[in-house]
C-alpha cells in the first residue's frame, strides 16, 4: 500500500518546512519517502507544490493520484483536485472555496493566529495528517525541536495538535518497520559523495537548481576543513577549481546549464593541461534561461562535445540518491587516475527529490590520488607532458618537491610544458591526451538492467529516469508483458554491453527520455549503429513518472 | 642572502621582439626572486594570454599559462591550495583590465595574498596592436583607424576604490626600482598590485621608452603611502604632468583572504589535508 499526499500552496507560505518535517516524520515512522517538488522561479506567490509519496515498499517514482491534499491557497483546487482520489481528502482553510464532499475545513489560519503566531497554519494540516493516516504523534516533538529553538517549537507543537484533535482517523497503514535510513535528495547526495571522496575546494556560483550542492558544502567547511568559494561567475569557478587541482588538492565545480556554457572554454584547459577535475551539471531546461526551476534533460549533446577542440573526458549521469554518493566519490578518483576532465550530470528532478535510501556505506568509498614523488621522478629532467606508453605521464605538485618544477600550459606544448607549434610535438600530445578514452573502457559501468531476460519491448533511458523506468517495467512485467528497461549512469564513454545483448532479439527499442531530440538515442546510434524505432519524450518541465510512461507505451507501443 | 641568480633561468626559447620592454619585467622577477632567497620550486607564476602571460616559460619556477583574462582564478585556487607557495600572476593590460575585469575587482575585494603583474603597454601585443583598456583616448591603432573612441581605464585608481591594499607603479626600463617594487609586494600580506609601464616597441609607436622616460618620476621618500587622500590624486597623475613610481598606497593592516578563513589560517595547507572517507560518515547524521 502506497499513499500520495500533496501540499501546495504560494511560495514564502513555509510548504518546504511543512514537508520536509512531515517526510522526516514518516521516514523516522519506517517508511520508505519518495517526495519531489514543483516550484516556480519566484520567491513570492506563484503555485508550488510538494508531493510525498510513501509506503512500506520501496518508491522510486512519484505518482498523479492523490490520497491527501493540504490545500494552502486556491490555486490547489484548481491544479489537482482533479487527480484526487474518490475516496481522498482535501484538507484547507475554511477560506478556500470548492464545493465537495471530499474536502474537510480546518479553520487554520484562526487556530495559528490564537496560538499567537500566523506562521505556524501549515503545521495545522500536518497535524491533521498525521491523525488522518492514524499514525501516532509521538515522534512530533523530536523532529520540532531538532528543526527549531524552544519557542517556536512549542509554538509548533501546539499547531500540531490542534490540527491532529481536529479530524478524524481515515487510512491505517500497515506499521513501517523501523529502519536505519537517510532521507536525502541527488545534490546532498552528490555533496556528500564528494566529502566522502576528499573533496577540498568547491568553488561555484549560485544557478538553480544546483546551488544546493554549494551551500550543503559550505556548511561542512570548518568541519571537514575544505573551502567552498562563491565565485564572480562560473568561469572563475571552473578555473579556481583548476588551479586549486593543479596545485593538488581535490577540487570540484557545479553550475547549471547557462554557467556550464560559460564553463566551457575551461573545460579545454582542464583537457589541454591534464589536470583533474569533476564538473557538476544539475540540469534545468534551456535554452538560455528557459525554466529556471523545472527540469529536461537536454545538456547531454553539448555536454559529450562542449569545449572547442577535442579533449578526453568522461561523461556519467546520477540515478538516484545513492547512485549519486558513489558515483561523486568515484568521479573524483576517476579525474585523479586519468588527470582529466569528469562530468556529472544531475537535473532538477533529482536535485530536490527526498528519497529514503539505505545508510551510506563510507568503506566502499577509496581515496586514489595517483600523485608522484620524489623518488617516481627523474629530478634532474622530470618532463610533465613525457610522452608513455598508456598517455599518462607523473604528476607532481608544485612546492612539493625541492628542485622540481612543474609548468603547464594551455597552448600547445611539449613534454616539458613549454609552448610549441612543431607538427609532429603537437600530434604526439594529442594522441597521449586522447589514449584515455581507450584506458577508460576498463572502468565502465554497464547501465542497471530491469526486466525479463528476453525482451521484445526494450527501454532505454538515463539518469533520473530510472525511478520511472523502474516502476513502469515493473508494473508492466506484472501484466505479462515481455519489457525491460536499460538505464545508463556511465554514457560516455558508451558502455554496450549489455545494450548489445538486450536489443539483440527486441522487436521495439524505445528510448525514454526528458528532451526533444532523443539526445542518448542519437548517441548510440552514432556509437552502436543501434537504432531506438519509437521514442518517448517529455520536455515540459515536468518529470515523466512511472504510470505516465506505462500508458504511453500502452498508447503508442504495446 | 641571496639565490643564485641562474636558478631562474629557462632554456625555452623567447618569442619577443628584439627590445621589448617585457624582457625588464623578466629580469627584475628573476633578480627579485633571487634577491628575496627564494628557491624556484617555491614559487607559481600564473598568467593569462598575451605577450606578457608568456612570461612563465621564460623563467624556470612553477607556471600555470591558462586562458586569456583568466589569470587570477588560478591563482586563487592555487593561494587556497597551498598557503606556501609564493605566487605572482604577470599578465597584460588587456588580460587584467579588459577580459578579466570582473576577476580583477572581485579578488581586490578578496585581498588574495598575490603578487600582480600587469605588463601595461597600453596595446594589445599579441593579436597585433589593437586599442587595449589603458590605450589613450584618439590614439590610432590597427584596429582604431579613427582614434579610440572610449576613455582610458585608471587601473591605479580602480584598484583603491576597490580597496587594494598595496598598489604601485613601475617602469620595465628601470629593473631595480621594478625588483624593488616586486620584493616589496611580495613581502606584502594580501594583493598586491603593480601596473608596469612597459614599452611594445613593434605595436606602440606614441608610449615609447622615451615617451615614458620623459613622463616618470619616483615618489620621494616623503611620500606617505598609507595617506589614502594623497594617494588618490597620484592615482590620477598621468602624462605630461608626470607620472609617479612606487607604491603609491599600502594598507599595511588589512587582512588577507587566506587569514579571513579559519580553517586555513588555523591549520596546515589544504594540499596537506589529512583525510579519509570514513571521516565524512558523521555527515549522514543531516539525514537521519
Ligand atoms: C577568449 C579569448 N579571446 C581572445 C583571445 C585572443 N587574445 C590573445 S592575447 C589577446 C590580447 C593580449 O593583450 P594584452 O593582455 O594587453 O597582452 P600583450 O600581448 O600586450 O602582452 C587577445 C585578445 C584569446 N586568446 N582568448
Ligand atoms: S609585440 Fe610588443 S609586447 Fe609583444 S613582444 Fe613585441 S614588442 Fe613586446
Amino acid at each position: 500500500m502506497k499513499y500520495n499526499i500533496l501540499i501546495g500552496g504560494s511560495a514564502g507560505q513555509g510548504m518546504d518546512t511543512i514537508s520536509s518535517l512531515l517526510e522526516k516524520i514518516l521516514q523516522r515512522k519506517g517508511y520508505y519517502v519518495f517526495s519531489n517538488k514543483d516550484y516556480m522561479s519566484r520567491v513570492r506567490g506563484g503555485h508550488n507544490f510538494i508531493q510525498i509519496r510513501f509506503g512500506n515498499e520501496p518508491i522510486y517514482s512519484y505518482d498523479d493520484k492523490l490520497d491527501i491534499i493540504i490545500g494552502l491557497d486556491q490555486n490547489s483546487v484548481e491544479f489537482h483536485s482533479k487527480n484526487l482520489k474518490k475516496d481522498g481528502v482535501f484538507l484547507c482553510d475554511d477560506k478556500i472555496k470548492w464545493e465537495d464532499e471530499r474536502r474537510i475545513t480546518i479553520p487554520m489560519l484562526k487556530i495559528a493566529k490564537e496560538i499567537g503566531q500566523a506562521r505556524v497554519f501549515g503545521t495545522v494540516g500536518m497535524g491533521a495528517i498525521i491523525k488522518l493516516l492514524s499514525l501516532d504523534d509521538s515522534k512530533i516533538e523530536e523532529v520540532f525541536n531538532e528543526k527549531w529553538d524552544e519557542k517556536i517549537a512549542n509554538d509548533n507543537i501546539e499547531a500540531f495538535n490542534k490540527g491532529y484533535e481536529y479530524v478524524d482517523s481515515k487510512y491505517k497503514p500497515k506499521k513501517g518497520e523501523a529502519k536505519d535510513t537517510l532521507l536525502i535528495n541527488g545534490n546532498q547526495a552528490i555533496a556528500l559523495g564528494a566529502l566522502a571522496g576528499g573533496l577540498s575546494f568547491y568553488g561555484a556560483y549560485p544557478m538553480t537548481p544546483s546551488t544546493s550542492i554549494m551551500t550543503y558544502l559550505s556548511t561542512k567547511q570548518n568541519d571537514a576543513g575544505i573551502v567552498v568559494e562563491q565565485a564572480e561567475d562560473e568561469i572563475a569557478a571552473i578555473n579556481m577549481a583548476i588551479g586549486a587541482s593543479f596545485t593538488g588538492v581535490r577540487a570540484m565545480t557545479g553550475t547549471s546549464g547557462g554557467g556550464f556554457s560559460l564553463m566551457t572554454e575551461a573545460l579545454g584547459l582542464a583537457g589541454i593541461t591534464e589536470t583533474p577535475l569533476v564538473t557538476v551539471n544539475v540540469q534545468r531546461p534551456g535554452p538560455a534561461t528557459g525554466l529556471p526551476t523545472r527540469t529536461e534533460q537536454s545538456d547531454l549533446s553539448f555536454i559529450l562535445t562542449a569545449s572547442h577542440g577535442e579533449i578526453p573526458r568522461m561523461v556519467l549521469s546520477v540515478k538516484n540518491p545513492e547512485d549519486a554518493f558513489y558515483q561523486t566519490a568515484r568521479a573524483l578518483n576517476i579525474a585523479d587516475k586519468y588527470q582529466m576532465l569528469v562530468i556529472i550530470l544531475n537535473d532538477q528532478f533529482l536535485a530536490d527529490a527526498n528519497q529514503t535510501v539505505n545508510k551510506f556505506d563510507f568503506d566502499k568509498v577509496t581515496i586514489e590520488r595517483h600523485i608522484s614523488g620524489e623518488n617516481d621522478i627523474n629530478k634532474d629532467d622530470y618532463k610533465r607532458y613525457e610522452i608513455t606508453e598508456n598517455g599518462l605521464s607523473k604528476r607532481i605538485i608544485p612546492g612539493k618537491i625541492e628542485g622540481v618544477t612543474v609548468l603547464a600550459d594551455s597552448d600547445e606544448h611539449d613534454e616539458y610544458g613549454h609552448i610549441t607549434e612543431e607538427s609532429e610535438v603537437r600530434i604526439s600530445q594529442m594522441d597521449k591526451r586522447m589514449k584515455r578514452m581507450e584506458l577508460l573502457k576498463d572502468e565502465l559501468i554497464e547501465p542497471d538492467y530491469f526486466g525479463v531476460d528476453d525482451p521484445e519491448t526494450l527501454l532505454i533511458g538515463w539518469g533520473s529516469l530510472y525511478g520511472g523506468l523502474r516502476e513502469a517495467v515493473e508494473t508492466l512485467k506484472d501484466d505479462g508483458e515481455k519489457i525491460g528497461a536499460l538505464i545508463f549512469g556511465d554514457i560516455y564513454p558508451l558502455p554496450t554491453k549489455l545494450l548489445e545483448k538486450y536489443s539483440k532479439n527486441a522487436k521495439n527499442i524505445v528510448n525514454v527520455e526528458q528532451n526533444f531530440n532523443g539526445q542518448l538515442a542519437k548517441f548510440i546510434r552514432q556509437e552502436t549503429g543501434i537504432h531506438c524505432n519509437k521514442s518517448i519524450l517529455k520536455y515540459d518541465g515536468r518529470q515523466l513518472y512511472g504510470k505516465e510512461i506505462v500508458s504511453k507505451l500502452q498508447e503508442e507501443v504495446l | 642572502m641571496a639565490t643564485d641568480i641562474k636558478l631562474f633561468n629557462s632554456n625555452d626559447e623567447n618569442a619577443w621582439c628584439p627590445g621589448c620592454g617585457n624582457f625588464g619585467i623578466l629580469n627584475s622577477l628573476k633578480k627579485a626572486f633571487s634577491e628575496a632567497n627564494l628557491k624556484p620550486h617555491q614559487i607559481l607564476l600564473c598568467s593569462g594570454i598575451g605577450q606578457a602571460a608568456k612570461t612563465p616559460h621564460y623563467i624556470n619556477v612553477n607556471g600555470f599559462n591558462g586562458l586569456h583574462g583568466r589569470a587570477l582564478p588560478p591563482a586563487l585556487g592555487a593561494n587556497i591550495a597551498n598557503k606556501d607557495l609564493k605566487i605572482v600572476v604577470t599578465s597584460g593590460d588587456g588580460d587584467t583590465y579588459g577580459e578579466g575585469g570582473n576577476h580583477f575587482i572581485h579578488n581586490i575585494r578578496r585581498n588574495i595574498d598575490i603578487t600582480h603583474l600587469v605588463h601595461d603597454n597600453q596595446i594589445y601585443g599579441l593579436t597585433k596592436g589593437q586599442g587595449s583598456p589603458t590605450t589613450a583616448k584618439g590614439q590610432v591603432t590597427s584596429m582604431q583607424l579613427d582614434g579610440v573612441r572610449v576613455d582610458p581605464f585608471n587601473p591605479i585608481a580602480t584598484a583603491m576604490t576597490m580597496g587594494a591594499t598595496f598598489v604601485a607603479r613601475s617602469f620595465s626600463g628601470d629593473v631595480n626600482h621594478l625588483s624593488e617594487m616586486i620584493q616589496k609586494a611580495m613581502e606584502h600580506k594580501g594583493y598586491a598590485l603593480i601596473d608596469i609601464l612597459q614599452p611594445c616597441v613593434t605595436f606602440n609607436k606614441v608610449n615609447t621608452f622615451k615617451w615614458y622616460k620623459d613622463r616618470v618620476y619616483k615618489l620621494d621618500e616623503n611620500y606617505d603611502p598609507t595617506d589614502k587622500d594623497q594617494a588618490f590624486k597620484k592615482a590620477n597623475e598621468w602624462g605630461d604632468d608626470g607620472i609617479p613610481l612606487g607604491i603609491i598606497y599600502q594598507d599595511k593592516e588589512a587582512i588577507s583572504f587566506n587569514d579571513r578563513i579559519p580553517q586555513i589560517r588555523d591549520n596546515k595547507p589544504l594540499v596537506d589535508r589529512e583525510w579519509s572517507p570514513k571521516d565524512a560518515s558523521k555527515f549522514m547524521e543531516d539525514f537521519r
